[in-house]
């Protein structure tokens, strides 16, 4: 692999990216897709959603990230509830094998079932759409925190436990001062993976139901056959991923405990 | 005479491999008594932990008793401070909390200030006072065992059990910490077992060292005390004659008794002598 470095490469290579991209989009347009609107289109319409991000101008006619806001306070909702099931199960999960064996087939069964598939189901159980979609998000959303607050557990030192047992901790102890923050790094691996499905199920579940976001708004400016929105909320979508996978990736390397050479 | 403070008799351990049974540590008959240094040396893999993890009721035996002061052993206790092989410390928490959190477990009623005195005593009689912010990653392999046995210390144990607290040290830091051991011993004679697979460390530090046979089905030896007073020499405990015959005694026996045995199975680990016991037989 040839891995030249030369001044302002960081900055220079992903703007020769982007530069190629929009080549490809605008060619794309301009030929085999002309339904696609080009980029220069595409920024001229969105001007007012960028320019202004906040504004209110209407129900369905607000800045972007007004509406990526709403999508957020959703996500917040429906991924504290993922963290609030998925810890407990996972530390259960970890610490006893038979729970283990009696959950893990049901977990593997409901993990890989699709958003799409609970939104109908949140729709029935809780007759409005705010629910449901939050429903979905955290049911959707929790299994990396599962899995990995279980795995973390499993991978505890027994070292570590047998100073909590010649010390003589009570369970709690045990768990509060030995358990909980060795397994504090793997927890936040999985709370980065949730957050990311997490934003991955809003567009679907606001689709779906028609709650307020960029969800929302893209499938409204589908409706109302403004293509140039679908790509400025997907651009806006995929940003606002990216900043919280960073934000993630931040607070989880704080948690990370140097592993010590045992 | 009073009771040994220590009392391990018929003790047998095994453990579930597979579908066999790996019978470790067999009759273990063990007396130690209030304020002795005991070293028990042996190969690596012949059960030396194990023996260790028994007394410190971590595991339970088999057969026979382990008894503290009279009682048997049901578990683990706060009279009987471990110094594990591989340091254990936590490494999310810093030198001071290490030792702060066994010694508000042991002793939960002490006024806060009094409890952070304790603390400090302790870390300062290790000489880790300029270090008592760091965290283990940031300390040398000395350092952390030194945290170690600061923790074990702090909790002001009867017994203290500690399983090859420098095996893992170069030679100069483990000098630098048997002085340190010696020193802390003299001051307040704890009942100490020390497990080492270094001759001349136990010669140094120990009343008496008791071998223990290579494994499986390993059982201890006859003890053989060491002379002299201490606090001992180490260029004496090298060089006096005294203590060359006891070194070649017991490489004798490790090398022939403990090893004179037909091996069961194929346990490889327990068929290594260690190095460090082929180096003093020269
Ligand atoms: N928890 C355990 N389960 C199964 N086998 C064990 C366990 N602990 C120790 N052993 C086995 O017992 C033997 C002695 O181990 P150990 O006491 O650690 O030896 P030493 O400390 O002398 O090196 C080894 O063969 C080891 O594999
Ligand atoms: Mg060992």
């Amino acid at each position: 692999m040839n891995d030249r470095r030369f001044p302002f490469d960081w900055l220079l290579l992903p703007l020769v990216a982007l530069v190629a991209c929009g080549l490809l989009w605008s060619l794309s347009s301009a030929t085999w897709a002309k339904s696609l609107p080009s980029p220069l289109k595409t920024w001229e319409m969105s001007k007012p959603y960028v320019l202004q991000p906040f504004a209110k101008r209407g129900e369905l006619d607000q800045g972007v990230l007004r509406f990526a806001w709403y999508s957020l306070v959703l996500v917040a909702k429906g991924y504290s509830l993922a963290l609030l099931a998925g810890v407990p199960l996972g530390l259960l999960l970890g610490m006893s094998k038979i729970f283990t064996r009696g959950f893990d087939p049901i977990i593997q069964i409901l993990r890989p079932v699709s958003p799409l598939a609970w939104l109908p189901l949140g729709l029935i159980l809780f007759q409005k759409s705010e629910p449901a979609a939050v429903f979905t998000i955290a049911i959707c959303s929790m299994w990396p925190t599962v899995l990995n607050t279980a795995v973390g557990v499993r991978a505890v030192p027994q070292d570590y436990l047998n100073v909590g047992r010649v010390l003589q901790f009570t369970r709690w102890q045990m768990l509060s001062k030995i358990l909980l923050p060795a397994t504090l790094p793997y927890m936040f691996t999985g709370f980065r993976l949730s957050l990311g499905i997490a934003w991955l199920v809003i567009v679907a579940a606001e689709m779906l139901t028609g709650v307020p976001g960029v969800g929302g708004f893209l499938w409204q400016e589908y409706n109302s056959l403004i293509y140039e929105h679908i790509i400025l909320c997907i651009l806006t979508i995929g940003l606002v991923g990216f900043v919280l996978d960073r934000l993630m990736s931040l607070i989880e390397s704080r948690f990370r405990t140097p592993d010590l050479a045992r | 005479m009073p009771p040994p403070l220590l009392q391990l008799t018929g003790v047998a351990k095994s453990f579930r491999r597979g579908r066999d049974n790996l019978s470790v540590l067999h009759d273990i008959n063990l007396n130690v008594d209030r304020g002795e240094f005991v070293a028990i040396v042996g190969f690596s893999g012949s059960g030396k932990t194990t023996l260790i993890s028994l007394i410190a009721g971590l595991i339970a035996p088999d057969a026979g008793k382990i008894l503290v002061a009279d009682r048997p052993v049901v578990g683990p206790g706060l009279d009987r401070g471990v110094v594990f092989q591989n340091y254990s410390l936590l490494p999310w928490l810093t030198v001071f909390e290490n030792v702060a959190l066994a010694v508000e477990q042991a002793f939960p009623n002490w006024p806060f200030e009094k409890r952070c005195r304790h603390i400090e005593r302790f870390i300062e009689m290790v000489n880790l006072t300029p270090a008592r912010g760091k965290r283990p990653a940031e300390l040398s392999g000395g350092m952390r065992q030194r945290v170690s046995v600061a923790r074990a210390l702090a909790v002001e144990p009867e017994i203290l059990l500690l399983d090859e607290p420098l095996g893992a040290l170069d030679a100069l830091t483990r000098a630098t910490l048997q002085d340190e051991i010696e020193r802390i011993w003299e001051r307040d004679r704890k009942t100490v077992v020390l497990i080492t697979n270094d001759l001349d460390e136990a010669m140094l530090l120990a009343d008496r060292i008791v071998p223990l046979t290579a494994g499986p089905r390993a059982t201890l030896g006859p003890s053989f005390a060491v002379p002299a007073d201490r606090p001992r020499d180490r260029q004496n405990v090298a060089r006096a004659p005294e203590f060359k015959q006891l070194r070649r005694e017991l490489t004798e026996w490790l090398l022939t008794v403990a090893r004179g045995k037909p091996m069961r199975g194929d346990h490889k680990e327990t068929s290594t002598p260690q190095v460090s016991l082929v180096r003093e037989a020269v």
